[in-house]
């Protein structure tokens, strides 16, 4: 993949996420950055992927566990607070 | 304790093993479906798609729950197709991945809802410090394979800036937020901004110099950042946290991204620029419902007001006080309360006796809503959560630019907690502090009473002439205990 394409592919996203993300009502801004928090533990992919040497198994195990306390600690709190606004 | 990790290694061995059989399996059925490269890819797409549907059912607190599975979702799949393609599990990910869940669940179902703004700060800070980790990792394998080209340089480097900020300024965020004594104070020194301006620069230059492929310059640049984000944080006050918080999201999203131009992966691109767009929207809302710009909460200090009228002035001899008994009375044969909360009513857990209140006065026939102020909490919708907890639905949830209209056909508006949100001063003295924030009108309802503990000031440390209002009326004690007093005295009248 070339360096344009993966600019391409960065600032399209940039235009999705402003787009709706706008659109996310004040009462759910918590549990939008605390989702949105888990998503960003998708480094997890690059933590996998990333590797190899001795030194790099290292950073690689130590990545991989930040990454997974994101993802699993941000979806599970997410969902906790969402369930909260569900019950009427 | 050396015994025991060999014994887990043991373990994770034997997974190894065993897992190899089911793994030749899943990598047959890779093949078929063109080669666990495309497979990867093909989920990676899938995986995109459902992080934008999941952000969008948080457009909706009736779809919000279903959206953050489909996020989970997403990302099962973009994990599990990246482990097929990386073939053979490794110990690295099995220990890693156990650890991390381990101490996410116990985060996540430990927490209170008071302490949601430190557990995402802390979030935020786990991601930036993976992303560093990762552009680290690929680094050093490229140092390694030298004959492997890489397109790692810059944007490594740009990894490392911001997700090493990201980093410790989350954790000195998370430390002021749970009012640990060493971050209780702004800290800052001397030339402060202009040692970070030139530690910025720094951090470019070498960021730059990396795009030819050197690589060395990763390690000073993490070094440097990590200093850089403590010194960017600490100066900064705890009534700006919001600001902060998001910002820091935004920074985690885009090492996020960065990462992903490192190891060249659309995965990584696209969920980053998402949670960084997130990030960077939910900064501006806060800013803008304080007033000011982000270079003024980064930083400026908050002066205090020098030559505003002082609290006697404000006060004197204007304060009534009341009683939960008079309230109750007063509170006999209305049509329509709001309730104004602030973070006064969270510190004080009276949430639930709230809703309690709210409940009763409903049972007679009375339309209670509350208006929420955007920085009424300590992080962008703290205080909805706060009061979804304790109950209260939703829909009685209103936005400041909703209510405001509306506060002239108001019979009794109850401030808990609150202070500069509802200080009219904003709208009408163009030199004073808060000049220009957005506030609550409670003034415009036909009786305001103000539950708070004294006549103290709040965080912009200005006198609220509210409080000495004609048709204000102060109900001095803790939040909680006013509250249930309240409803005792309701309940008997």
């Amino acid at each position: 993949m070339d360096i344009i394409t993966a600019l391409t592919i960065f600032a399209l996203a940039v235009f999705v996420g402003f787009e709706i993300i706008t659109k996310v009502p004040p009462t759910l801004h918590t549990p939008l950055m605390s989702g949105s928090n888990a998503i960003s533990g998708i480094t997890l992919v690059g933590a996998v992927l990333a590797g190899g040497t001795a030194w790099s198994n290292i950073l690689g195990f130590l990545a991989v566990l930040f990454a997974t306390l994101n993802v699993i600690g941000g979806f599970l709190v997410t969902h906790r607070m969402l369930e909260m606004f569900k019950k009427k | 304790m050396l015994d025991c990790l060999n014994r887990l290694l043991l373990a994770a061995e034997d997974l190894v093993e065993t897992s190899d059989g089911a793994l030749e399996t899943v990598q047959e059925a890779a093949a078929a479906l063109g080669g666990p490269e495309r497979l990867a890819n093909v989920g990676y797409l899938v995986a995109s798609v459902l992080f934008i549907l999941g952000i969008k059912g948080m457009t909706h607190p009736r779809t919000a729950v279903r959206g953050n599975m489909l996020g989970a979702l997403g990302m099962l799949i973009a994990v599990v197709v990246t482990l097929i393609k990386s073939g053979a599990p490794q110990w690295v990910w099995i220990s890693g991945m156990l650890a991390g869940t381990a101490g996410g669940l116990f985060l996540a179902l430990k927490v209170q809802m008071t302490q949601m703004p430190q557990l995402v700060a802390l979030f935020n800070g786990f991601g930036g410090i993976a992303s560093v980790l990762v552009a680290g990792a690929e680094v050093l394998r490229l140092a390694a394979t030298p004959e492997d080209e890489g397109t790692a340089g810059l944007f490594a480097g740009l990894t490392g800036l911001i997700g090493a900020v990201t980093f410790t300024g989350s954790l000195v965020a998370a430390g002021k937020l749970q009012e640990l004594k060493q971050f209780k104070k702004p800290w800052s020194f001397g030339g402060q901004q202009l040692a970070n301006a030139v530690m910025v620069g720094i951090g470019v230059l070498l960021c730059i110099s990396m795009a030819d492929g050197t690589a060395w310059e990763f390690f000073p640049i993490v070094l440097l950042s990590l200093v850089l984000g403590v010194l960017l944080t600490s100066p900064i006050g705890g009534a700006d946290m919001p600001v902060v918080i998001a910002l820091l999201n935004s920074y985690s999203g885009l090492a996020a991204a960065a990462a992903g131009f490192v190891i060249n992966n659309n995965v990584l691109i696209i969920a980053g620029s998402l949670v960084g767009a997130s990030g960077l929207i939910l900064t501006s809302i806060m800013c803008k419902a304080m007033n000011r710009s982000l270079a003024n909460v980064l930083f400026a200090k908050l002066e205090p007001a020098a030559d505003g009228p002082s609290a006697d002035e404000v006060y004197a001899g204007k304060i009534k006080a009341t009683s939960p008994e008079e309230l109750a009375m007063l509170l006999d044969g209305v049509q329509r309360v709001i309730i104004i909360p602030g973070y006064g009513l969270a510190v004080a857990q009276a949430q639930h006796t709230v809703r309690e209140l709210a409940n009763l006065l409903e049972s007679r026939g009375v339309t209670v809503e509350y208006a929420i102020h955007p920085v009424a909490g300590r992080m962008p919708g703290h205080m909805n959560v706060l009061l979804a907890e304790a109950d209260v639905p939703y829909d009685q949830l209103k936005e400041m630019d909703e209510i405001n209209p509306t506060f002239s056909q108001c019979d009794v508006a109850i401030v808990i907690g609150a202070n500069d949100v509802v200080n009219p001063v904003a709208n009408t003295d163009p030199t004073s502090p808060i000049a220009g924030m957005p506030v609550l009108n409670v003034g415009d309802a036909r009786t305001v009473v103000v539950v708070k503990r004294s006549l103290s000031p709040g965080f912009a440390g200005i006198p609220n002439p509210l409080f000495a209002a004609d048709n204000c009326l102060m109900m001095f004690g803790d939040g909680k205990k006013a509250m249930v007093e309240l409803v005792a005295a309701l309940k008997e009248a």
